[in-house]
């Protein structure tokens, strides 16, 4: 039951991260190109990560034996979850530009409008960058739903928790119109990031043959330990941070790529 | 023929890029945290309290790794 509760609120975390990132891309698109091909290429995007979902997510529930699959998927969420971790607690830490939803739109409306004047009908130059927005931060959330889906046999929740953070996400962007630098995205990203890393190293144990104290409610155990050594780590390395640079912008020389 | 050897190259650079990227030593803990957990699936109890010592250890270390370090004016 907890295992099956954390599981859909870290999907549904991933979901809601990803999904303002593309959502920041389509509303560029569409407000630029005009909004018949960016909604044409986010739909054809979701349709296709759906067919992904579907064509490989039920095929490994139903051909994989489950110990492999859980070694395997939760060697995938253990490098994805820590590396959400790490880049979180450098931005959290100072250390890291953050994402800056914002700075993105401005940027991809620039380069869109740089295109030239959108056809009066259909517009590829709209349709391509909704799509590829919409495709590639959808990835790692097909991952993820596939990952924690089938090594739970709960696809169709995993698939469910995604849809829903889909619509938030998008009821939300609309309703704030654009202001989608305001999402606590890092937090998020920590949240999940602690939430991956502890599914992750439960199911290389348990696939491995490892017994976990209390089966499924190591997972609590786990997330309240990936939590506070996130905590730790980001204290330790906001102390590193040069004195000079002001709160919330990154020291002289920090990895400056803000791309999730 | 072309695309399909493009399609092919840009699905491996794909998952080199997903689970390498730019912190190969997370990927180099993963696969180490994968051994031990099958070396020590007899031993739980050594198991269960290394595992997660290790992956954390991983995280602090990497992140350590991808902090600014201050410029040589500043420590002076």
């Amino acid at each position: 039951m907890s295992a099956t509760i954390v599981l859909l609120l870290a999907v549904f975390g991933a979901s809601c991260v990803e999904s303002v990132e593309a959502l920041t891309i389509v509303l560029a698109s569409g407000t630029t190109r005009g909004w018949r091909s960016a909604m044409e290429g986010t739909v054809t995007a979701l349709v296709v990560l759906g067919v992904l979902v579907g064509g490989v997510g039920v095929p490994l529930i139903h051909y994989v034996p489950i110990d492999t699959l859980r070694v395997v998927v939760g060697a995938l969420l253990l490098v994805l979850g820590l590396s959400w971790l790490r880049k979180a607690i450098l931005r959290a830490s100072g250390h890291k530009a953050k994402h800056d939803e914002d700075a993105i739109y401005q940027k991809t409306s620039e380069s869109l409008r740089t295109d030239g004047a959108p056809p009066r009908r259909r517009d590829g130059v709209g349709f391509a960058v909704a799509f590829k927005g919409v495709f590639l931060e959808g990835m790692e959330v097909v991952l993820i739903v596939i990952s924690l889906g089938a090594s739970q046999h709960k696809l169709g929740d995993a698939a469910a928790a995604a849809a829903a953070a889909v619509v938030v996400v998008t009821a939300a962007g609309l309703i704030v119109a654009r202001q989608l630098s305001s999402v606590p995205e890092n937090t998020i990203k920590t949240v999940v990031g602690i939430m991956l890393t502890s599914f992750g190293l439960f199911w290389v144990g348990e696939g491995a043959g490892v017994h976990w104290p209390g089966s499924d409610l190591a997972i609590p155990v786990l997330i309240g330990v990936f939590a506070v050594v996130t905590a730790g780590a980001v204290t330790l390395l906001k102390a590193q941070v040069e004195p000079a640079a002001p709160a919330g912008v990154p020291a002289a020389g920090a990895d400056e790529r803000a791309a999730s | 023929m072309e695309a399909v050897g493009r399609a092919v190259r840009a699905f491996g650079h794909f998952w080199v890029d997903f689970l390498v990227g730019d912190t190969p030593e997370l990927f180099v803990a993963m696969l180490v945290l994968v051994g031990l957990a099958f070396a020590l699936r007899h031993d739980h109890v050594v198991a269960v309290v290394l595992l997660p010592v290790l992956a954390a250890a991983a995280l602090v270390g990497s992140a350590w790794r991808g902090r600014t370090r201050p410029s040589r004016r500043s420590r002076r």
